[in-house]
């Protein structure tokens, strides 16, 4: 069937005329009706709109036109803006607007014909690590029912893993593509900060996010890196760096290639099946050829509170714009204009936007911001340090991605900080600004998929995406489908 | 001037400061919320053993200094895409309550 | 009774003159319909993100290099959190702790007295947008938000009303010459802070600050800290104590008023902008930017007496407008009589830019043919009368003074034949009036010499004639 094929695989499909764009878009659409019910990754699916543009780049094709993505249906996070789409964040303070401009990234596919097909569901303002921060309901893990997808990009997770997608994108700020790749057994690239526009990305940490590509293989999720990928005058936290062919490094083997492990990952605390498969999985490069070494990241430690102190700062300021006056939901009833942004926000915002925007708000003000803030982007330098120190001596780093599998929905949900811990492995790639590649590497015997994470240094895309593919490619795990059915006990 | 009222063990104001974002709070989402940030931000005390003297403030993940842009005029939106997702206008501007000043 | 020292401080936001917003592409223009010129990044929507005007910085510079600032070689911006309706983001970006530009000064002089007014900072800033109030609402106009706005901030040194005014002035002098604002102030180009306190005579101590905010006219500013000043002596010599709070002007009224105070005390909570990079300004490029700045009104007036021989009024009025000034300078440069062009500038010209209230810019006769028709008249080759009026053919029909000269036949006729064949016209055919000019009415001479002038067409030159009928009449 058609949805459960690779990107690669549509666009060759596509190329030798032996599909349609119409076709493929159909059966996306086919695997949704039959099964998004149940899972909910996807918040709107206007199937009419789809339809019409996949009709429209199969008319270009016979046209002559070309491109790299043209006809391909991609599912996009809600959170990322697209001409005439909504871009609710999963809040309902943006229940009504309608995006009247195309985010960079999302220009670029489009300029290379790619089809916009659905908007996935997502912790609220890209705030949570399991998508039940969702205003608009929860996303289940297609590989367990009772588990939760991973978060915040957890609809696009989702909807891979059922292949009701053939590619999507996610935003990561603190491994918000990287932990629901790895709950959901897909793959899943944080770039190098600066290396994709963020303009038309709705905001939550500005110094770290970045929108990530989620795909069903390594090899495509470096295709669709590199159509986002470049120096954007709209952005002026871009890179103005030459966007690499990326699927030029991708090989087979890893010989030459120094893998380091950080000692401070491998001390206890995960999950068993996390850490053996994580194990085998640095086995599988050894035997392709890499060398292992150990490395040390000693701010570890400090990397959780760093990064909670930051993104809600920064979160604090950007989430202020929502106050009801010039789009989205607009509370009833207010008296002045403070008293409509106080009803509209309490209204709109859920909990958990609610503690962060406190926390963030008081980390900033007088008498704590030094304590704090200007603390905590003094610890960012030495994390910073940490992995430039580590990759004198490795091309990239091995990691879980999340220290256990994906949660039962509801497990976390009475400790904030709980839940916050789970980013042990992530937040510190955000905080340096450099790259993580998330790839499958087996399932615990729940038959949950588990993670592995490949980090590499600023711009060092090629290093992990080599390491990713080598090892997909030596291991066979995309051959096992979700059953779409059972539950955690 | 170096502020640090976070030396006094005082718990977090949680009213005043959601006040500051405006957000306002019931009752019982000030008791909820006083409880999980002050662990939190008790938990963000560990940053206090790191000796940070000297060390510089990573204001930006990029080393990128001097982006500009020409004063070239480009064309916006139309009014009528902006009033459209406005939740309250008139066929020129958006409105608001009356603002007391 | 006490005598009470006054210190005043203002902070003055100038719009820039540039094309596009400091941190969208949209246009600055004044006076557009509402909302459009509006875009998702002056809206404050969703995923939008500020780039630079690269202009905007410049003017900024070349402001504190007019002023006498230290241009500062990094600096960055900052976010201001506070909530409003005129904030699309409810927070402005602005420059917190690194300002573009640190120190300087404007000099004025009032009552004859000379002082230099320490600027204290100038950083760069966007404009908020426009609120309308109406009685059950209000309605927002984003056209203005994001337009560049410098803000200029004193030192505490003025001590009277008199020194704002004169520091405005200066200031707005100094901007427009540089062609970095019109600071038009009805188009609210240029708006000001005001920040006053008084304390006893010989106290070191400043005493507790008012701030008047967004007042929009000079002439306002001076009657406000009139007001002001007045109202807080009252209040300390009766024994009261001066609240530090903000205030506002009610012009109509004339009297200063308290404004609600708001719930809390502003806690802006700055941090640094994570979406825009520092600015790290090289000598080279404030030199480079620095050559292109124009001679200061001060130094202009001096140069117009030193070069031109111009005496201090005469220049003083030439140089307080640049164009003026750039239009007097080429006309002067092509005449061997700069007063006579200065004259003509102050007199003739500009009470024809007055009438037909337009800018020397777009005066029709350009400066060297006005030179070229100076030249004949300091020649001699028109009188004052033919001169007016060969300029007032250059007005209504353009054209050179040589040529219209040479068409009409206006030249003045200075040839003693001439003049004296037209001189003994008019004592033969004005017998009575000579006969009353010899009995010492001296009025009938002036009738005589106007006599010869018409006869002459305007023409004869008024002098010889004179003379002339003199001689003759006094035989």
């Amino acid at each position: 069937m058609l949805n459960t094929l690779t990107l690669h695989e549509i666009v060759e499909h596509l190329e030798r005329r032996e599909c349609r764009s119409e076709d493929v878009v159909q059966a996306v659409l086919d695997a949704i009706r039959r099964k998004d019910d149940r899972i909910h990754g996807y918040l709107t699916v206007d199937a009419e709109d789809a339809l019409a543009q996949a009709k429209a780049a199969d008319v270009a094709r016979a046209a002559g036109r070309t491109g790299r993505l043209l006809g391909v249906p991609i599912a996009v996070k809600d959170v990322l803006n697209v001409r005439g789409q909504p871009c609710t964040c999963g809040s309902k303070i943006l229940k009504g607007y309608t995006s009247p401009y195309d985010a960079t990234a999302i220009a670029r596919l489009r300029a290379e014909g790619a089809v916009f097909l659905g908007r996935t569901n997502m912790d609220e303002f890209a705030m949570g690590s399991t998508t039940e921060n969702s205003a608009y309901g929860v996303t289940r893990n297609p590989w367990n029912m009772d588990g939760v997808p991973g978060g915040s990009s957890g609809g696009s997770a989702a909807v891979l893993a059922a292949d009701e997608a053939i590619a999507a994108l996610g935003s990561d700020t603190g491994g918000s593509v990287r932990q629901p790749a790895s709950f959901c057994g897909c793959v899943g690239l944080k770039p190098t900060y600066g290396r994709i526009s963020r303009y038309g990305l709705t905001a939550y940490a500005s110094s770290l996010d970045q929108i990530g590509p989620m795909t069903k293989t390594v090899a495509d999720a470096a295709l669709l890196l590199e159509v986002m990928s470049g120096l954007d005058p709209a952005d002026s936290s871009s890179l103005s760096v030459p966007v690499p062919d990326f699927r030029a490094s991708l090989q087979k083997d890893l010989k030459g290639v120094t893998l380091g492990l950080p000692r401070e990952y491998f001390v206890g605390g995960l999950h068993a099946d996390v850490e053996l498969r994580v194990q085998e999985a640095i086995e599988v490069c050894r035997k392709l050829g890499a060398k292992v070494v150990e490395v040390s990241l000693p701010r570890s430690r400090e990397a959780i509170a760093t990064y909670y102190i930051i993104a809600p700062a920064e979160a604090s300021s950007n989430l202020s714009r929502f106050d009801g006056v010039r789009y989205g939901f607009r509370a009833a009833g207010a008296e002045d204009p403070i008293d409509l942004y106080k009803k509209t926000r309490a209204q709109g915002f859920g909990a958990e936007v609610k503690r962060r925007i406190i926390l963030g708000t008081y980390v900033l003000s007088s008498g704590y911001y030094d304590a704090f803030y200007l603390r905590a982007q003094k610890v960012r330098t030495l994390i910073r340090r940490d992995f430039e120190e580590a990759f004198k001596s490795c091309d990239a780093i091995l990691s879980p991605v999340a220290p256990t599998p994906a949660y039962r929905v509801g497990e976390n949900s009475a400790d904030p900080l709980q839940m916050y811990l789970g980013d042990i492995f992530t937040v510190p790639v955000n905080l340096a600004g450099i790259c993580g590649l998330s790839v499958p590497c087996g399932f615990t015997a729940d038959k949950l998929p588990v993670g592995l994470q490949v980090v590499g240094p600023a711009l060092g895309e090629e290093a992990i995406l080599r390491v990713g593919y080598a090892y997909e490619q030596a291991t066979a795990w995309r051959s096992q489908r979700p059953e779409f059915s059972g539950s955690l006990s | 001037m170096v502020d640090d009222k976070a030396q006094s063990a005082k718990k977090m104001d949680v009213r005043y400061v959601a006040n500051l974002a405006r957000l306002s709070l019931t009752d019982d989402e000030v008791a909820q919320f006083q409880g999980q940030l002050d662990h939190i931000v008790e938990y963000f005390n560990q940053l206090r053993a790191l000796d940070v003297d000297g060390v510089e403030p990573m204001a930006h993940a990029t080393p990128v200094q001097n982006v500009f842009r020409e004063d070239e005029v480009r064309p916006g939106l139309d009014r009528d895409t902006v009033l459209k997702n406005a939740p309250e206008h008139n066929p020129e501007v958006i409105m608001v309550p009356t603002i007391v000043e | 009774m006490t005598a009470y020292r006054v210190t005043i401080g203002l902070e003055v936001h100038v719009q820039l003159k540039t094309k596009s917003k400091m941190f969208c592409a949209c246009s600055t223009n004044f006076g557009e319909s509402p909302n459009t010129q509006v875009c998702p990044v002056c809206l404050g929507y969703p995923g939008s993100l500020p780039v630079m005007n690269r202009a905007a910085i410049r003017l900024t510079v070349l402001s504190g290099l007019m002023l006498g600032c230290r241009i500062n070689a990094f600096s960055k911006f900052d976010r201001k959190n506070y909530f409003y309706p005129d904030m699309p983001k409810n927070y402005q970006i602005t420059q917190c702790d690194k300002p573009l530009c640190s120190g300087g000064g404007v000099d004025i002089e009032v009552d004859g007295k000379a002082r230099r007014i320490g600027i204290t900072r100038i950083h760069q800033e966007e404009d908020v947008a426009k609120n309308f109030h109406y009685a059950k609402w209000s309605g927002i106009d984003y056209n203005r938000a994001g337009v560049p706005l410098m803000e200029i901030v004193s030192e505490p040194d003025m001590e009277s009303p008199e020194e704002a005014f004169a520091y405005l002035l200066a200031l707005r002098q100094i901007l427009v010459y540089a062609g970095v604002s019109d600071c038009n102030l009805e188009e609210g180009n240029m708006r000001c802070d005001v920040n006053v306190s008084i304390r006893p005579e010989g106290q070191k101590e400043l005493g507790t600050k008012a701030e008047i905010k967004n007042m929009n006219t000079f002439k306002g500013v001076f009657a406000a800290l009139q007001y002001e000043i007045a109202r807080q002596m009252d209040v300390v010599s009766s024994g009261g104590r001066i609240v530090q709070e903000t205030r506002r002007w009610d012009a109509d009224l004339g009297q200063t008023f308290s404004m609600r105070t708001k719930e809390d005390a502003h806690d802006y909570r700055y941090f640094p902008e994570p979406d825009l990079m520092p600015v790290v300004l090289p000598d080279a490029l404030v030199a480079e930017w620095a050559a292109t700045l124009p001679e200061l009104p001060a130094q202009r007036r001096e140069r117009f007496v030193r070069e031109y021989g111009l005496p201090e009024y005469d220049a003083k009025v030439l140089a307080a407008e640049k164009p003026v000034g750039d239009y007097f300078e080429i006309a002067a440069r092509q005449c061997p009589n700069p007063k006579a062009v200065s004259n003509w500038v102050m007199s003739d010209v500009m009470r024809t830019l007055s009438e037909r209230d337009i800018p020397i810019t777009a005066f029709p006769i350009p400066p060297d043919a006005l030179a070229e028709l100076v030249k004949l008249a300091e020649t001699k080759v028109l009188n004052s009368n033919t001169a007016r009026e060969v300029f007032a053919i250059m007005l209504a029909e353009g054209g050179r003074a040589g040529d219209i000269v040479a068409a009409r036949g206006l030249a003045q006729v200075s040839d003693a034949g001439a003049i004296e064949m037209i001189v003994d016209e008019v004592i033969a055919g004005n017998a009575k009036v000579v006969e009353d000019f010899r009995g010492g009415k001296a009025a009938a001479f002036k009738f005589l010499v106007g006599q010869v002038m018409k006869l002459s067409k305007g023409k004869a030159n008024p002098q010889m004639a004179g003379e002339m009928l003199q001689r003759k009449l006094s035989n």
